[in-house]
């Protein structure tokens, strides 16, 4: 394989690998008597494969800062939502 | 290979062109987030309310489908990532294959859930009065799984609308003059991967 057909293949099936490689991990969490921290973690493990995907697939890790304030200001402004409402919630008696 | 690209007014440049479809990609994706954030929230706050009535709800989605579902999902978005690459390489017929098996694992998508959805039927887990379940919890649960999914299903087949697009265009021998169009539409297709990667320990992998 040349330089470039390698490079066209490399990071899209390595990321494959590993994105289905945590999909069999969250399943084995799932089945295994793990109790209460099954959501969490199977949460966790669904955050590590959106952020992989996010930086490898969407190529932000590559992308300008104008690209990165624009994904970054989808994230903040969720993240205030999820904040507000909490907020919200955790102050009623 | 980008110079072969028609440019288009405002830009002055090819990268300036691309930059902006990117940013504006984003700009929308970021809207879309906060679409499916408010579902999230939701799903967040009767999580919290209704506690583990809500989540055992989660036991009678099907785990294997939603499994399944999410292989494809991924594997989809390797191989238009895959696509996006080579094109970006001048490699077009690794590029329209990569857009091929695209669309096919999307389509597979719905094919497994439509088997999915008409399963859930049969076990009646459609909120109307033959609900299966008892509590009031489990009935908001099944609420936000029809609304999420059905929401997600809608924005998979827009996708597949576009990854069609992209085949009528290679085709049309126009996938290697327009690489915006794979850009944008790549970028769409892994959003709603992304997308799904959360939603599915949320149906699927809870209360078990």
């Amino acid at each position: 394989m040349s330089a470039r057909a390698e490079s066209v293949w490399r990071a899209p099936l390595i990321l494959w690998a590993v994105l289905v490689g945590l999909l069999a991990l969250s399943v084995a969490v799932t089945e295994a008597p793990l109790g209460s921290a099954k959501t969490p973690i199977s949460l966790a493990i669904a955050g590590v494969k959106a952020v992989l995907i996010a930086l490898v697939f969407m190529r932000l890790n590559r992308a300008s800062i104008l690209v990165r304030l624009a994904a970054g200001a989808g994230v903040l402004f969720t993240a205030f939502l999820f904040l507000l409402t909490a907020g919200d919630y955790l102050a009623r008696s | 290979m980008a110079d072969s690209a028609p440019l288009h007014e405002p830009w002055e440049s090819h990268a300036r062109q691309r930059e902006a479809t990117v940013f504006g990609l984003w700009t929308f994706l970021a809207s879309e987030l906060l679409l499916f954030g408010g579902l999230f929230l939701v799903y967040a706050i009767h999580r919290w309310e209704d506690g583990p009535a809500f989540s055992k709800a989660a036991a009678h989605t099907d785990m294997w489908l939603g499994t399944l579902n999410t292989a494809l999902l991924l594997t989809s978005s390797a191989a238009i990532a895959v696509a996006g690459r080579a094109l970006e390489a001048g490699r077009a017929r690794t590029a329209v294959i990569g857009v091929w098996v695209t669309l096919l694992l999307g389509l597979g998508f719905l094919v497994v859930k439509a088997f999915e959805y008409r399963k859930d039927l049969h076990e009646h887990l459609w909120p109307a009065p033959d609900f299966a379940l008892a509590e009031p919890a489990a009935r908001i649960f099944f609420g936000l799984y029809w609304t999420s999914t059905g929401l997600h299903a809608l924005h998979v087949t827009a996708g597949l609308v576009l990854i069609a697009r992209l085949a009528w265009m290679a085709h049309r021998g126009l996938l290697m003059k327009r690489p915006e169009s794979m850009e944008a539409t790549s970028l769409y297709w892994h959003l709603v991967d992304l997308i799904w990667v959360v939603l599915y320990p949320c149906l699927y992998l809870v209360g078990r």
